[in-house]
């Protein structure tokens, strides 16, 4: 069963922690419920984003510095 | 040479300020915005308005490249940079004027040494300006920072050359304390930085945040008097007053004098602040730096003085001589300004964006409010947080306290949560009526309330 991850606001999705940096998760890690997954930064902020769900991270729908709204797909975690 | 196409290169209420100066001027405006500012107040306040990029600032806001290009097809013949963004770049001040635009503010050269802290340390110190003692540059070793130390007065400030982010910052309040400060320091500056060079500077304790408005055309300068902006979250400052409530006429005096002759000596042209530290204990004030661009908090100089600083900035830049003497500037009443951020001050100041569905603006004598909300806009989450500022004047600063408390309670913003909650408890606090304040007050007082804060929000659903 793969679950969707949301956006909990809007703003612009990154997936690593600073640009030269390597990503928080790729395709096919394996996540565990509270990982860091991603930050968005909202007016000017940065908020980490959190997985929700245990199991394997099947796609991430929406890519590094994307502008995002709330309530938004961000990944489909595949849970075991 | 005048001005009659203005480009306003910025966003939000200041945009807004920004057109309602140059319309009564009889210039047009034409508002340069990113893709997601379409739908903004200011471009639809505007006479003409040109998108410049996408919602990125990087690509639009701060491009300078697209600035200039709508600033050419739009016959625009000026630029106003507003606050923030290129405001204070003196490549894009250079470009403009290259271009045989006009920069509404300094000369680029200006805005380069001014934004060069040893530099603008260095000019200070020649227009004999106090700054705050310390060392000029690094500390070699023990016996050179003991002997400056004991020059400049306990307690002293540690501080990493290589510094930020508060790393590498330590304070001395003795000399026996001063050998193991500095190796902490050293020793983690080194690890923060890969670089363990120190210098030292006097340590202001519980300093006040004020700073001078000048105004200046190239030959002469002006001030408008001061600002305290001590209260402060995260260095940003969310609550301004002029004048300050802290200062003896003796001292305000010599501050603001302070202030023109600095102004004087770089033959400053425009509107810009000299921000300096002031410590209550021994009425002493310290230039800390210049901005030199129109400030947030401008308005309450504007509500004490009645001058509109925005135009004359306009004015000046259209090649006007300044049309006030120092003598015609005079002080009158009190006046707060309250930022209204779009921010949630019962959970850390977590940001709120979102659509405003039902907007209610105070208004009524002395009661001004500066926003770029308008009922149905959707505030973005790719901006800062400012909505508005509410600006109070009153001839007193005990009235003007009043008026605050009764305009904000006016003020109603729904469908995205605003730091007005936190000014309608503020206006009632002993400290704040007292003007017993210093730069560390307001977080000290968010960390002790925040249980209240957050019994008032479920009271008050």
């Amino acid at each position: 069963m793969s679950k969707e991850l949301l956006a909990p606001l809007p703003g612009v999705f990154y997936r690593k922690p600073a640009p030269d940096k390597p990503a928080y998760k790729s395709e096919g890690d394996m996540v565990a419920v509270g990982d860091v997954v991603g930050l968005i930064e909202v007016m000017k902020s940065f908020i980490e984003v959190h997985a929700d769900a245990s199991g394997k991270i099947v796609r991430f729908v929406v890519g590094d510095e994307e502008p995002i709204m709330a309530g938004q797909s961000l990944l489909e975690i595949e849970q075991a | 040479m005048t001005i009659s196409r203005l480009l306003i290169a910025n966003r939000g209420e200041i945009a807004v300020r920004i057109q309602r100066a140059a319309r009564e001027l009889g210039i047009k405006t034409i508002q340069a915005h990113s893709a997601a500012d379409a739908d903004s107040l200011a471009v639809r306040m505007a006479d003409e308005a040109i998108n410049i990029g996408p919602f990125q600032a990087a690509k639009s806001y701060l491009n300078i490249e697209a600035v200039l290009a709508a600033a050419r097809q739009t016959g625009a013949d000026a630029i106003h940079p507003g606050y923030g963004f290129l405001s204070e770049n003196p490549v894009f001040a250079e470009a403009v004027e290259a271009a045989g635009l006009i920069f509404v503010g300094p000369k680029s050269e200006t805005i380069r040494t001014m934004g060069d802290k040893a530099a603008a340390r260095g000019a200070a110190q020649r227009a004999g300006v106090p700054v705050v003692p310390g060392s000029e540059g690094r500390v070699e070793d023990r016996d050179e920072a003991r002997k400056l130390a004991e020059k400049i007065g306990f307690p002293v400030m540690i501080k990493a050359s290589a510094g930020g982010g508060g790393r590498g910052i330590r304070v001395a309040e003795t000399a026996e304390a001063l050998g193991a400060a500095l190796d902490q320091a050293a020793a983690e500056a080194k690890a923060a930085f890969g670089d363990g060079g120190l210098y030292l500077e006097k340590f202001i304790g519980n300093a006040r945040h004020i700073e001078v408005q000048v105004l200046g055309d190239g030959v002469s300068a002006i001030h408008c008097y001061e600002r305290e902006c001590s209260l402060q979250r995260r260095r940003q400052k969310i609550w301004e007053e002029a004048p300050a409530s802290v200062l003896s006429s003796d001292v305000r005096e010599a501050l603001c004098a302070s202030a023109v002759a600095l102004a004087s000596s770089v033959s400053y042209r425009g509107a810009g602040t000299l921000e300096y530290l002031y410590d209550e204990k021994s009425r002493r004030f310290y230039f800390i730096e210049m901005n030199t661009r129109i400030q947030v908090e401008h308005p309450v100089t504007e509500m004490i003085t009645g001058i509109d600083l925005v135009r004359e900035m306009i004015c000046i830049a259209g090649g006007q001589p300044l049309r006030y003497k120092q003598c015609d500037v005079r002080v009158s009443g009190h006046a707060i300004e309250v930022r209204i951020n779009a921010e949630d001050g019962a959970h850390d100041f977590r940001p709120s964006p979102g659509k405003v569905t039902a907007l209610r603006v105070p208004g009524g004598m002395g009661t001004r409010f500066d926003t770029l909300l308008y009922p149905g806009y959707t505030v973005s989450p790719f901006y800062d947080s400012l909505l508005g500022k509410l600006i109070v004047w009153d001839t007193s600063r005990e009235m003007a306290l009043r008026r605050l408390g009764r305009a904000l309670g006016e003020l109603n913003i729904e469908g995205v949560i605003t730091t007005a909650p936190v000014f309608e408890r503020l206006v009632e606090v002993p400290e704040i009526r007292a003007g017993a304040f210093h730069t560390r007050w307001l977080e000290q007082w968010l960390t002790t309330t925040k249980p209240q804060v957050a019994v008032m929000e479920q009271s008050n659903p």
